[in-house]
């Protein structure tokens, strides 16, 4: 009954515009851990929808599902629909270097690949498409720039991803998942390893990169989540308790569970 | 006798038998280099790296046996190396969760642990009885069956020690496991795997007992591995087990110059393993 009024009470033009990731009935495990319950999910377009909750409430695997990078994990197992620019990509047969390409991933700790800064942003593009020299730079030169990290390694592309400091490494991978040119971008906690100066930097980053992408963040800082998200999710023991526009649920939050979590009662 | 006085006389007495164990093993190793350093560097001469392997009485040097080594070793290494370095990475990256890849570890464990004269008998049955004779084949075939399991075990830690973000990283870029692999785990990877392989070497270079059954020896100068092929261990063997001063000398010298390289080899580990803990 609650959750009806909920769907009612949500008609902010985020939720009504066709979304680009609809999560319908998803179910997760590890091994015989059920970790989400029936999740309903829409992802709008363009925006940065947030997704909040205890730990352990389920958030990161929701990330890890859209991607299907838990398949690397042969216990881990999901059931129902993520349904992306209307296929569902969790078919078996969807073809799963396309679905990674267009949804690229961000980690919580920076995993530079033990390479230069050039190469590491290099890496999949050569992969997936043949540039000459000079076009391949040209890109590389790009994603750092859209990752705001061109003019502090402009000079030093062949140096070793490793000398970066922890908000360069972050804002690397960033830049190597924007080379490839993807659609939806998933951030997993990405500043939690971060001092507030790069964290501050990182979410100016996001704010500009969600005119041209779909961005999905986990995130434990609640206050991150008002700054930079337009869309909020708030999880508890794997279920999706209530989802509004960023700033309905942190002002007026319809759920009681919502309201104890953000104003810190628990999580 | 005081509480305190009680653990400062336990604590000496343990650190008295903790420092004479130390010595003890020490004195050994000590002992065992200066004997080879002192004997052997008065049998050191440019004639060593220039002349073969002496009749009795005449003097000489070991090229053919070095020569014969070193070809027995690279071929060694570069049969079991490719062989090792696939067989960890399916243990580490692949096999992770099957029954397969538990039973092929425990195999490869007691291999690893398998006394190299069986190895030698194995491959004296396997290639020199169908052969008919010895040769340098069959004594690189021995070595990288030893070679083997110690780079197939090095291989596996190493990469096990590359945490798993990185490989998500990778995969969630849409790479195939291939690619994964071969361009940013071994990468990762790359000084503990080297580090294995000049183990391995180490290991190899100073095994007598396959090479008795197998490359034997050859008094001449020989390249061809499809003959008995001069080396080493077994020319120290054989000369320090005869009567003759000369062969003695060249025996010793040639210990020496077997130390010196594994010696070498373990700094060079050394250096490796440094460069990938940074």
């Amino acid at each position: 009954m609650i959750d009806l009024m909920d769907r009612r009470a949500d008609e902010s033009a985020l939720a009504v515009s066709p979304p680009k990731i609809e999560v319908r009935g998803l179910d997760f495990f590890y091994g015989k851990v059920q970790a989400l319950k029936a999740v309903d999910l829409a992802v709008p377009a363009n925006a940065v929808t947030a997704i909040i909750g205890p730990s352990g409430c389920g958030k990161s695997t929701l990330l890890r599902t859209i991607n299907r990078i838990y398949e690397i994990y042969p216990d881990q197992r999901a059931a129902g629909e993520i349904v992306v620019d209307g296929a569902n990509v969790l078919k078996p047969r969807f073809p799963l270097s396309a679905l990674r390409r267009s949804v690229g991933m961000v980690f919580q700790k920076p995993t530079p690949f033990a390479t230069s800064i050039r190469k590491n942003v290099a890496f999949a593009l050569s992969y997936y498409e043949r540039l000459s020299k000079a076009e391949l730079a040209d890109r590389v030169e790009d994603a750092l720039r859209q990752a705001a990290l061109w003019d502090e390694v402009a000079d030093k592309l062949d140096a070793s991803a490793l000398s970066l400091s922890g908000g360069q490494q972050q804002r690397l991978c960033i830049a190597r998942t924007l080379a490839v040119r993807p659609e939806i971008i998933l951030l997993d906690e990405p500043t939690s390893a971060l001092d507030p100066i790069s964290t501050a930097r990182i979410e100016e980053l996001i704010d500009e990169l969600r005119q041209r992408f779909t961005i999905v963040i986990v995130t434990h800082n609640m206050q991150q989540a008002a700054r930079v998200s337009q869309r909020t999710a708030f999880f508890h023991l794997g279920e999706l308790i209530e989802v509004g526009d960023t700033s309905q649920i942190f002002t007026n939050p319809h759920v009681q569970r919502t309201q104890d979590y953000i104003t810190g009662r628990y999580g | 006798m005081t509480v305190l006085f009680r653990r400062r006389l336990a604590d000496f007495v343990a650190l008295l038998f903790a420092g004479a164990a130390t010595l003890f093993g020490l004195t050994w190793l000590v002992w065992i280099l200066w004997t080879t350093v002192s004997h052997g560097a008065a049998a050191l001469s440019p004639a060593l790296f220039t002349e073969m392997t002496p009749p009795p009485g005449a003097s000489g040097g070991l090229l053919n046996a070095f020569y014969g080594s070193a070809v027995m070793v690279a071929l060694a290494v570069l049969i079991g190396t490719p062989v090792g370095i696939a067989a960890g990475t399916y243990l580490a990256e692949h096999g992770r969760h099957s029954r397969l890849a538990a039973a092929v570890g425990f195999i490869n464990d007691v291999l690893l642990s398998a006394p190299s004269i069986v190895i030698g008998l194995f491959v004296y049955e396997l290639v020199v009885r169908p052969m008919g004779h010895f040769s340098g084949l069959a004594g690189a075939l021995a070595l990288a069956v030893i070679l083997l399991p110690i780079v197939v075990r090095t291989t596996d830690e190493a990469l096990r020690l590359v945490p798993n973000p990185m490989r998500e990283a990778a995969f969630a870029l849409g790479l195939p496991a291939w690619r994964v692999t071969s361009r940013v785990i071994y990468k990762a990877a790359l000084s503990g795997i080297v580090t294995g392989i000049l183990l391995g070497l180490a290991r190899i270079a100073g095994e007598t007992a396959p090479l008795l059954f197998t490359a034997l020896n050859n008094q001449f100068w020989s390249a061809d591995i499809t003959g008995p092929l001069a080396n080493v261990p077994v020319v120290i063997f054989q000369y320090a087990m005869s009567p003759y001063d000369e062969w003695h000398a060249l025996a010793w010298a040639g210990a020496l110059a077997l130390t010196l390289f594994v010696l070498g080899l373990n700094l060079a580990v050394r250096f490796f393993a440094r460069k990938g803990s940074k």
